[in-house]
Order: C-alpha cells, then sequence, then structure tokens
C-alpha cells in the first residue's frame, strides 16, 4: 500500500478542506476503500478520516415530516433503529442483506452508496478497465460476464452498481445532501449516479472533495411502509452480493393500486427506478396479471451485455414475486434471512 | 513512511503507540502487541477470522485502519476468558462441537460475542446462522454452532438473572 497522510479534521468545513487536493480521499468505515488500496486499485495520497465529525452520525425527523440519516449513521444501526424499521421497512430489509454483521457494523450510509463496482476485472490491476483506467478498454466484454449489466449499459463498461441499500433508497426518492466548497447543495439519488457512457470513471455526480452530508427521505416515502419489500437473489442464501434485487412499494386500497414505486438492483451501474412499470401499477388491480405486466414494461429496454441473458428473464420473475410480497403486506419483523425469497414463501425454506 | 500516536486499550491493557498510518488493526494486534489470536485470512472482509469487538462492537479488524481508531476499546480472542475459567461461549463451543480449527474458531467465537450483545437472533436457529454468515471456513464445519450458541445464551441469561438479582 502506498504511504499516505491522514488527517482528521474536526468539522465539515476543516474535512472539505483538506480534501480540496487531487489525490484525496475520505474514509469513513473503510470497508470499501481499504479492499481497494490493498488492491491496488486505488492509492489516494491523503486520507481524509472523517468518522469524527459530529455531526454526521444523527438520524433526525425533519419538520415537514421527511428523515435527515447523516452520512456517517452506520447501516446496522440504522436497519435496526426500531423506528427507522417501521417507517422504511424496505430499506431495513436491504440494508440488512447487504454484506455480513461485521462489515454493517462498519459501513456507513454515506459509504454505501459511494462502494464501487464488483467487476472482477475492475478489482484486477492486470486487466484493462475503462473505469479504473479510462481508454485502457473493457475485459468484461467477451470475458467473465454473467453477472453484469442488462439495463443501461455502453459499450465502455457493462458493470453493474453492488448496493443493497441504494435499491429501495431509489424508489422512494431519497435524495443526498451534499457539501463543497461552493456550499450544499442536493440532489435526488436517481441523479447522484450516472450510467457509464463513453465516461464510465466518473461514477456519480460529486465533484472532486465534494461530502455527501445525509440521505434524506420524503414525508410521502413512509406512506408505502404496509405494503413494501426488498427481494434480493444471491448466489448463497446470505453474505453475497445481489445477482438481481428488487424494491417495491405499494399504496393497495380496495383490490386497486392507488401508489407504486419500483427499482432494481444488480441489473445497471446505478439503481434503477423504473418509472414505467411504477406508470403500469398505477390504477390497476393488485392482481398477479398487473404485476406480470409492469415485469414486462420494468425489463422492455434490457439486453444482454454477455452470458447474462438469463438475467432478464430472472428480473422479470423477482419483480413480480416482490410486488406479490408487497401485496401480501409487510411482514411484523424483517425475516431471519432479509430479503431472500426462500425465508418468507412457505415450502421453500432451504434449510427446513 | 507516515507514522502518528495511537492511544487504544486491548482487552483493558491501555498502550501507547506510534504507528505507521498504513497498518490495520489486525496487523496491529499480530504483528506490534503480538496478539496472534486474531487471525488473518482473506484479509479483505470475506471470511470473518480477524473479527474483533470495537467499542462492543463486532467489526472486521483487516479493513480497519488502526489510526482511524485511536482511543478506541478492543476486545480479542485473548480477553474473552477470565483467567482459567472459559467464558460461557467457549465452554458452550466445547461442549457442543463447535470449535472449528484454529484459524476460524477465535473469529467465530468473536462474532458469536458480538452476535449476542445485537440481542437480535434469541433463540431462533436462522437468525443466528444468518447472524455467523460473515465467518466462512473452508470445510463448513458449522454443524455444533447453532447449539453453542443457544446454550451460551441461556446460560448468559441465567448469570444475568442471578447478578440482577
Ligand atoms: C465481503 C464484502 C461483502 C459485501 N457485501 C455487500 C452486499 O451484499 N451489499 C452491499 O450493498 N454492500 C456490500 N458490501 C459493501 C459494503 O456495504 C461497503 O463496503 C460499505 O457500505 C462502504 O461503506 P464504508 O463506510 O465502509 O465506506 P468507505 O470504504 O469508508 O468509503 C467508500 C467510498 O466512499 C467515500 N466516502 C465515504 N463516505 C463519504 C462521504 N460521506 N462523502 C463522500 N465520500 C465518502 C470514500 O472516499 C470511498 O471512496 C460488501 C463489502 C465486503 C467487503
Ligand atoms: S465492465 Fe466496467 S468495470 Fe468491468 S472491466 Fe469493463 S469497464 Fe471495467
Ligand atoms: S481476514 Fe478479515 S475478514 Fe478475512
Ligand atoms: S474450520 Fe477452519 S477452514 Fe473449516
Amino acid at each position: 500500500m502506498r504511504d499516505f497522510d491522514f488527517v482528521r479534521p474536526a468539522t465539515i468545513s476543516e474535512a472539505i478542506a483538506a480534501a480540496a487536493g487531487p489525490g484525496s480521499a475520505y474514509l469513513a468505515g473503510g470497508t470499501n476503500l481499504l479492499d481497494l488500496m490493498k488492491g491496488g486499485i486505488t492509492a489516494p495520497e491523503r486520507i481524509v478520516d472523517i468518522t469524527r465529525l459530529p455531526e454526521l452520525n444523527r438520524i433526525e425527523t425533519l419538520d415537514d415530516g421527511g428523515l435527515r440519516i447523516g452520512a456517517l449513521v452506520r447501516n446496522a444501526d440504522l436497519a435496526h433503529d426500531p423506528a427507522f424499521a417501521k417507517a422504511y421497512p424496505a430499506v431495513a430489509e436491504a440494508l440488512l442483506s447487504g454484506a455480513s454483521a461485521q462489515l454493517r457494523n462498519a459501513a456507513t450510509v454515506g459509504g454505501n452508496l459511494l462502494q464501487r463496482t464488483r467487476c472482477s476485472y475492475f478489482y484486477d490491476t492486470a486487466s484493462a478497465c475503462n473505469r479504473r483506467e479510462p481508454g485502457s478498454g473493457c475485459s468484461a466484454l467477451g470475458g467473465e460476464n454473467r453477472l453484469h449489466a442488462i439495463l443501461g449499459w455502453s459499450d465502455a463498461c457493462i458493470a453493474t452498481h453492488p448496493s443493497d441499500f441504494c435499491v429501495p433508497l431509489v424508489a422512494l426518492d431519497a435524495v443526498v445532501e451534499i457539501e463543497g466548497k461552493q456550499g450544499r447543495r442536493h440532489v435526488t439519488l436517481e441523479e447522484f449516479h450516472r450510467l457509464p457512457g463513453d465516461t464510465p470513471q466518473r461514477e456519480t455526480v460529486l465533484e472532486p472533495g465534494e461530502l455527501i452530508v445525509a440521505v434524506r427521505l420524503p414525508a410521502e416515502a413512509a406512506s408505502f411502509a404496509a405494503h413494501a419489500r426488498y427481494l434480493k437473489v444471491r448466489e448463497r442464501t446470505s453474505y453475497a452480493f445481489a445477482v438481481v434485487s428488487a424494491a417495491v412499494a405499494l399504496v393497495v386500497d380496495g383490490g386497486k393500486i392507488r401508489g407504486a414505486r419500483l427499482a432494481l438492483g444488480g441489473v445497471a451501474a446505478k439503481p434503477w427506478r423504473a418509472r414505467s412499470a411504477e406508470a403500469a401499477l398505477l390504477g390497476a388491480d393488485a392482481d398477479e396479471a398487473s404485476f406480470v405486466r409492469a415485469a414486462d414494461v420494468a425489463l422492455a429496454d434490457a439486453s444482454p451485455s454477455g452470458d447474462n441473458a438469463f438475467k432478464i428473464e430472472l428480473a422479470r420473475r423477482i419483480v413480480v414475486r416482490a410486488l406479490i410480497s408487497a401485496k401480501a403486506g409487510t411482514p411484523e419483523r424483517i425475516p431471519a434471512l432479509p430479503a431472500s425469497p426462500f425465508s418468507s414463501i412457505p415450502g421453500v425454506r432451504h434449510d427446513a | 513512511m507516515t507514522t502518528l500516536p495511537l492511544s487504544l486499550t486491548v482487552n483493558g491493557h491501555h498502550h501507547e503507540l506510534e504507528v505507521d498510518t498504513r497498518v490495520t488493526l489486525l496487523d496491529l494486534l499480530r504483528e506490534r502487541l503480538e496478539l496472534t489470536g486474531t487471525k488473518k485470512g482473506c484479509d479483505r472482509g470475506q471470511c470473518g477470522a480477524c473479527t474483533v469487538l470495537v467499542d462492543g462492537k463486532r467489526i472486521n479488524s483487516c479493513l480497519a485502519l488502526a489510526v482511524s481508531h485511536d482511543g478506541a476499546e478492543v476486545l480479542t480472542i485473548e480477553g474473552v476468558a477470565h483467567g482459567e475459567e472459559l467464558h460461557p461461549v467457549q465452554a458452550a463451543f466445547i461442549a457442543h462441537d463447535g470449535f472449528q480449527c484454529g484459524f476460524c474458531t477465535p473469529g467465530q467465537i468473536m462474532s458469536t460475542l458480538g452476535l449476542i450483545a445485537e440481542g437480535q437472533a434469541g433463540a431462533d436457529p436462522e437468525r443466528i446462522r444468518e447472524g455467523l454468515s460473515g465467518n466462512i471456513c473452508r470445510c463448513a464445519a458449522y454443524g455444533g454452532i447453532v447449539e453453542a450458541v443457544l446454550e451460551a445464551q441461556q446460560q448468559l441469561a441465567r448469570t444475568d438473572r442471578r447478578t440482577a438479582a
């Protein structure tokens, strides 16, 4: 690991000033940054440790009923906050389905948004990768790419964004609060991550040195609490990244869908909000026929980027299953295997 | 090489150190403090062998920069038993044949202590399995662990009731 300066600012403005120069990186939980530094994928010259910034570790209810989650709130603490889990069950379920208990105890809200792709060529410094080294090519094209993107990919990069947390957040209109030298600004999570296009190395709209200070959920997000699920298919039932996942939130009234939110994970370089499918659900009967139609709409633009055509069909089925689960109602308590389609459906428990 | 001062309490012992900024908590424990009970498996957050409690919470010490944990209180496997007397979790692991190889067991025990402190699993074997899924061994010999955790929890609850009474 390359030698680096280490600074521990006491205030947000000190942090932003310290990170202004090129080659600086903020350190939160370190669970992604250290991994990347050990692999030589990134080599910051200066690490700005933000873990002591006192203002950033709070969960606050705003005057308009919305929620403001500080960037340093730990993933485990947020998921286990009873009021949070009650109001935003799909978000808590997604958090608890990510990584392991040890990692969730260290990982932070801001760091989870900014974790880098798990594309294995991105991690392998001997491979060409436009995201890691612009212009070098993409080893995943024509390589081992079963798990790569089916939506929004380009010839420059076919990687996916690995976060679980971001999927229900984008469905619920979360907003990222950002602070930089120019002051504070707000960006919707939907606009926060970029699709690869010709510049896959530009992963978010953050400018160098900008700090995520909080993530906000609007008051309306809690209105879906009764019918909200996150479902995640992975290669083993826990402690693995999503092959495909779906966050679904419904308002159901008299058998009709009065509100619908849908987002997919593991399918694109960003958490994928399926707005056209939401439109197809609104006003429709809350039944399987509508769910299948919505799933078809959600995946209408999908195309394989390699050996991953199976993910299109898998995503369709996960959307349908997530909608069925959400309609049935949010469980009292998050299942023992959070977000696993196998833990909530009788007859298919893996360890019965 | 950039170094910084670091103060750390490990298993109740206070240390004032000067450390290279690049050193992880895991390497500091093993190489500097010679507490080799905490194991280095993958060194990348994937196996749980390096699990320790920091300020009461289990984390992977391989993905923690030591200097970022200035002032922290760390518990490692060496600090779990009271002299010759095993901690109930250790005793239960032995009683139920939950011990794995020397590489995996320290992390499993520390992770179990974290799981019990979190209070989320209770008597639900599936929650215990999920709660300990961050500890992965190559041979998958996890057979006795769930029983060990269940017994240790009961044992600790009995002790708590006794001390409360
Ligand atoms: C083995 C393993 C399995 C995992 N499985 C999953 C999984 O299934 N699902 C999932 O979602 N995640 C998973 N993760 C990823 C994990 O969730 C992330 O590593 C974690 O969320 C990152 O948070 P952190 O606080 O540790 O970030 P750090 O590692 O500290 O930082 C990550 C990046 O964000 C930047 N950063 C951090 N905070 C801020 C801020 N406030 N403002 C600006 N920049 C900031 C850092 O500079 C760095 O570039 C896994 C990780 C590992 C190691
Ligand atoms: S898919 Fe993207 S991240 Fe993976 S090798 Fe290609 S350019 Fe790099
Ligand atoms: S050594 Fe830390 S998780 Fe494997
Ligand atoms: S017990 Fe250590 S590898 Fe299986």
